[in-house]
């Protein structure tokens, strides 16, 4: 596993997508940290662009790698070398170079602004945390959606349908039930149903993080009020590590099933 | 050697293989032949273990495939398609199916024999899709494995390529080892196979030498005799479920 992991690590650190993430995060960062000179506010404005763009990127990516991969798996497979194997280690080789061009981007102007000496230091780490978990979820998201449609334009569109659902629909949906059933006690089902998407966990561990209860929202609220602010962070970070776990599951567990 | 039982396979609804049996048990070249889409690949796919067959059993060197990788330590395998990621160069990728595999290649006298030594640091994006076969043939020959298996070796490749590879193929069966080989190129059949195995719609048809197949389907040379067969198959189809059909045949065989 170690050595697919090597060398899909080595060949996506040379492919020029790579380096268009990590100078968007780049320059983003020195442009916001410019304009705001704050780096508490930088962060904030950032913690905006990493839970929308890092799911999106993370699906994306997962699905084109994978189907461009497709011939090279086939030879990997005919080698002694475990299926689930080649698998994890491509998918690991897949997030771990995104992370780090993620964490490079957005790490290098924010050290030389001295954020090392600053109290947002915890902060700034958790937005990393956060980009990172965002993007190894949805990785695994669309190698489980790759693996499962053989047909690239329905796998690409799956994808997408995906992401615009936990980043805009499904806020949508919620909002709605809320209004639909203002007449019941809605705590319990806001908590639940904020679990059940990756994006607006990440978003209310950051807040609950940066302490800012106005920004909150109403599954915000609910996760504060219920679990207190550590607990709240507790929970969504072991809910945001079940969402990478169970995708990399399923598609290590329906790779021993496919056909080449 | 290699041992096929029962060995079926669907895609959807469409039947690939519908209960092959094959036993290999003595070294040489075997062809494994057949129209487009009569299960050639899958039977292939199915010995590297990529397909996971509906029912029977898979048996090389003795030991069961299904749920098994090691046994691939005794297999090369020359794919249809050459792709490979393509930011690595091909002195990498070489190292790396080395790696991977974790035993002695000697890749050197191969890359002399399909002159690849001014490509090995280009980057596989930037090589022609002949190159890249000839790439693909050191992989699948710089391993002494006892077994072999080439699926449409030929393609993409330059008659002078074509006939090095001809030649490698010759002195791998006289090192003792087993090839199973396909091809759409007849030339290459009758050159190299020691024995033909001929699928007809996920069967077995015919299994023997070349000599056999001729004397069997009355043919002047291999191309002729297979395209006997495949008239015959499909005549004794149109036969069994168009009765109207066949009729216009015996009219055709009768008048023409």
């Amino acid at each position: 596993m170690l050595k697919i992991f090597k060398y899909s690590f080595f060949d996506l650190i040379r492919s020029r997508w790579i380096y268009a993430y990590f100078s968007f995060y780049l320059i983003t960062a020195i442009s916001l940290l410019y304009i705001s000179n704050d780096l508490n506010r930088a962060i904030l404005s950032l913690m905006n662009i990493v839970i929308i763009l890092s799911p999106l990127i993370g699906t994306m990516f997962g699905v084109m790698y994978y189907y461009n991969s497709r011939e090279f798996v086939e030879l990997l497979l005919a080698q002694p070398v475990k299926r689930t194997a080649i698998f994890l280690g491509q998918y690991l080789g897949l997030t771990v170079s995104f992370s780090l061009s993620f964490g490079l981007g957005l790490g290098l102007p924010f050290l030389f602004n001295g954020i090392l000496g600053s109290e947002e230091i915890g902060n700034f780490l958790i937005l990393l945390l956060n980009g990172t978990l965002l993007t190894f979820i949805f990785t695994a998201i669309a190698f489980l959606i790759s693996l499962l449609n053989e047909n690239k334009i329905k796998g690409f569109g799956l994808a997408i349908i995906i992401w615009l659902f936990f980043a805009v629909i499904y806020d949508g949906l919620f909002l709605l039930s809320l209004v639909i059933f203002e007449d019941y006690p809605l705590d319990s089902f806001a908590l639940i149903a904020s679990i059940f998407n990756p994006i607006d966990l990440s978003r209310i561990f950051m807040m609950l993080q940066l302490d800012i209860s106005a920004l909150l929202g109403y599954t915000g609220a609910v996760f504060n009020k219920f679990l207190g602010t550590n607990m709240g962070i507790v929970v969504a970070l072991i809910s945001s590590l079940l969402w990478v776990f169970i995708p990399v599951k399923g598609f290590l567990h329906y790779s021993l099933k496919k056909d080449f | 050697m290699i041992n096929i039982k029962n060995l079926k396979k669907s895609f959807g609804k469409n039947e690939v293989l519908k209960g092959i049996d094959l036993d290999i048990n003595n070294n040489g070249i075997f062809a494994i032949l057949g129209p487009n889409g009569s299960g050639k690949t899958t039977i292939i796919k199915s010995i590297l273990g990529l397909v996971v067959p509906d029912e029977g059993d898979i048996v090389l060197q003795q030991k069961n495939i299904a749920r098994n990788w090691k046994y691939r330590e005794y297999v090369n395998y020359l794919p249809q398609i050459a792709r490979f990621p393509e930011n690595l160069k091909v002195r990498e990728l070489i190292d790396m199916v080395k790696d991977l595999r974790n035993s002695p290649a000697h890749e050197q006298e191969l890359i002399e024999l399909f002159e690849l030594n001014t490509s090995l640091d280009k980057s596989l994006k930037n090589l022609s899709g002949g190159t890249r076969q000839k790439v693909n043939v050191v992989l699948s020959f710089m391993f002494d494995n006892p077994i072999l298996i080439l699926d449409e070796p030929t393609v993409g490749l330059d008659p002078v390529a074509m006939i090095r590879l001809k030649k490698l193929i010759l002195k791998e069966r006289k090192k003792g080892k087993t090839i199973l080989l396909t091809t759409h190129i007849m030339s290459v059949v009758e050159e190299l196979a020691d024995e033909i195995v001929f699928l007809l719609e996920g069967k077995i048809h015919f299994r023997g030498s070349l000599e056999e197949l001729n004397q069997r389907a009355q043919g002047k040379n291999l191309e002729h005799s297979i395209a006997k067969i495949l008239e015959n198959g499909m005549e004794q189809e149109a036969q069994i479920t168009d009765p109207v059909n066949s009729r216009q045949l015996n009219f055709q065989q009768r008048y023409a």
